[in-house]
């Protein structure tokens, strides 16, 4: 690996559990994520799949009850003294956390962008609040800063939304405040959970574009939890697929993308809308995912997967390799298994798609 | 927000004149008269109600009072104490409820916020039990029970509080008084304080500020309290006219010279122009808390303020 590919943020095994009233929910199983500094990443899977929870321990703001079974998270940062530092982010604790890691070098943006905003705060005191308390910078500058934030997230006529309150407000705005507030201590790592899933149709494309815009132009990483493969096709290098508090299909874009191995993904490509759609009905995966309280044996995915096989309620799948980057975990792609050729329709769209791509990477 | 207020305020005004009227109508509903005295012939009687203006028909009767009204003349006492200017009564016994009462509903808010926040920020643990016993203990027990047990213990026990009131010591003897008092808007306000405390540290903007470092204190008192307060003035305000108007049990217990016992003994003696001051009094009183909490609200919480723009 050469020096630019440096690995900026390394999960390795995660375990977690959460206790709940039904029993141990087994939320996340040995995840391993690998991120280098300045890619994107995106982590892509149904509600329940384990992606929050994963990304809310590398920002170290999980429930106090959860139980770490087992996994380290790497992160590899520069100190006060500029010293490139690599430290295990579960063995530090949460106040240690919060003074060195939380918005300095790693930041978060939620779901809601509305309520994730301090109804009783103003604009203007959110933006500031973090630059003062990690980099007691003075009210004034601090200030100045907020603007030019605002004005870097695509709002205009920023001092006046200063003071306004988040109510006043629309969604996408509000994202974008948020969006500001998370870069306000210049994090190196973005984390973006479902950033555009509670804005209008009509803004998604605009707010994954900006991310992206400030990812280059900061020269940041950003890792995307998404449910949505389409809306990170074009924003992520790397993308991780995860079921069940695993990850069962992981490599660069466009092989996951043109190329997926995995049932699951098949799955997630094939119940995406498309523009060339020849059917009629939108294709969804049967069934819905396991609840974690119960231990499954052999692939989660086996109930739901019409390719199983008798080994799948049997044994677990290990990730299969298929070139250096890219790996799924299903046992059709063991030596052993039928030759299994991905549905013809996902195939067909496949070929659009790429078509697609193609042309506009020309245009 | 100028046009508001004053909306709100004519409103008040208008209320006040409706229950003067109702309070007028009610008093005459009231067996007996003021002059019920058995050695009085009935000439005498005819005339003290010449005398005061009780012959009138009650309409303009309740117009002269309001007239009077108007004046600052509540009028005079006619039994309790003949001919005193009822403002005159009310004088000498309001202060010390509204003392009691203000410290008793300042103890309660200050203790009730901190155990609500102890309860809600240490969450099932053994300070969330405790905190919730003794709410519970404070809801449900009245307060004169607590006025007894204190008067006996740290009263008659260890002597370190008068155990009746005393105008000279006027500090120490409305310590026991407002701790009783207290302790039903202490457990109120725990409660809630709890339940608005426990829903906003799970909300996302808490999340938020969590994931960008804000910790302690800080987080606490910015992020969280300010939102849980909004609420509790709500919950408070009705709580405060309460507590000043006086306890009539508790100033019983320990005969403290307030209003409490003045408006029982003007009702049962037939005090009209008494008992309409007193009640007058309360109403205005409820009124004047309502609004300036409306106000205050406006002026305190962004999202109330730029709607009424």
């Amino acid at each position: 690996m050469s020096r630019d590919q440096e690995i900026l943020l390394n999960i390795a095994d995660l375990d977690l559990t959460f206790p709940t009233a039904f029993g141990p929910l087994h939320a996340v199983r040995g995840v391993n994520i690998e991120l280098i500094r300045g890619q994107a990443l995106a982590v892509v899977g149904e509600s329940g799949s384990g992606k929050t929870v994963t990304m809310k321990a590398v920002a170290g703001i999980l429930p106090p009850n959860t139980k770490i079974n087992r996994g380290s998270i790497t992160f590899t940062y520069s100190n006060q003294e500029g010293l490139q530092k690599s430290t295990d982010l579960l063995s530090k604790g949460k106040r240690w956390m919060r003074r060195h890691i939380n918005g300095k070098r790693i930041a978060m943006v939620f779901q809601d962008p509305v309520s994730s905003l301090n109804p009783t705060m103003s604009i203007g005191r959110q933006l500031t609040e973090g630059m003062i308390w990690h980099h007691k910078a003075s009210k004034k500058e601090a200030w100045n800063r907020a603007i030019d934030l605002l004005e870097e997230v695509g709002i205009e006529d920023a001092p006046k939304w200063m003071k306004c309150y988040p109510h006043q407000l629309s969604g996408g705005m509000c994202q974008r405040v948020a969006i500001a507030i998370a870069l306000s201590c210049q994090p190196e790592l973005l984390i973006c959970d479902e950033p555009t899933t509670a804005l209008d149709v009509s803004i998604q494309e605009k707010m994954m574009d900006l991310i992206r815009r400030l990812q280059r132009k900061r020269g940041i990483s950003v890792i995307y939890i998404t449910h949505d493969l389409g809306a990170v096709a074009r924003a992520a290098d790397m993308i991780y697929v995860m079921y069940a508090g695993k990850i069962v299909e992981k490599g660069m874009t466009r092989e996951v993308l043109y190329d997926p191995r995995h049932p699951y993904t098949w799955g997630l490509l094939l119940s995406m809308p498309d523009l060339n759609c020849e059917n009629q009905r939108l294709y969804s995966i049967p069934g819905s995912p396991p609840t974690l309280l119960q231990e499954s044996q052999g692939d989660a995915f086996s109930p739901r997967n019409r390719y199983a096989m008798i080994v799948d309620d049997k044994a677990e799948p290990p990730m299969f390799a298929i070139t250096k980057t890219h790996a799924a975990a299903t046992w059709l792609l063991d030596a052993r298994a039928p030759k299994v050729e991905m549905p013809d329709e996902l195939k067909k769209r496949l070929e659009g798609m790429k078509k697609e791509a193609g042309d506009s990477g020309r245009g | 927000m100028k046009s508001y207020m004053l909306k709100r305020v004519i409103t008040a005004c208008f209320t006040l004149l409706a229950i003067t009227l109702v309070l007028f109508i009610l008093m005459q509903l009231m067996p007996g008269s003021p002059f019920n005295d058995e050695k009085l012939s009935v000439e005498q009687r005819l005339s003290l109600y010449e005398n005061y203006g009780l012959d009138q028909p009650v309409i303009v009767q309740f117009f002269r009072y309001l007239g009077k009204m108007l004046r600052g003349d509540f009028g005079v006492s006619y039994t309790i104490s003949k001919n005193t200017p009822v403002m005159q009564l009310v004088q000498t016994r309001l202060p010390v409820s509204v003392r009691i009462g203000g410290a008793a509903v300042g103890l309660g808010a200050v203790l009730g916020l901190a155990l609500g926040l102890v309860a809600a920020l240490k969450k099932n643990t053994i300070w969330d039990a405790a905190a919730t016993v003794i709410s519970v203990i404070g809801v449900s027990v009245p307060s004169y029970v607590f006025a007894l047990v204190l008067s006996y213990t740290l009263g008659f026990k260890l002597g370190w509080f008068p155990m009746l009131y005393r105008t000279k010591e006027a500090l120490n003897s409305s310590v026991l008084p407002a701790v009783s008092l207290s302790m039903f808007t202490m457990a109120s306000i725990a409660r809630f304080t709890k339940t608005e405390m426990t829903e906003i540290l799970e909300s996302d903007y808490m999340l938020f500020a969590e994931s960008r470092g804000i910790y302690g204190p800080a987080l606490i008192l910015h992020h969280a309290l300010r939102n849980a307060l909004f609420p509790l003035i709500t919950v408070l305000a009705p709580l405060i006219v309460d507590l000043m108007t006086g306890s009539l049990v508790v100033e019983k217990i320990f005969s403290i010279p307030g209003v409490g016992s003045l408006l029982v003994s003007a009702i049962q003696s037939n005090d009209y122009n008494l008992v309409i001051a007193l009640s007058f009094i309360y109403s205005a009183m409820y009124l004047g808390i309502m609004l300036a909490v409306d106000i205050f609200y406006g002026i305190i919480d962004p999202r109330v303020r730029l709607t009424r723009d």
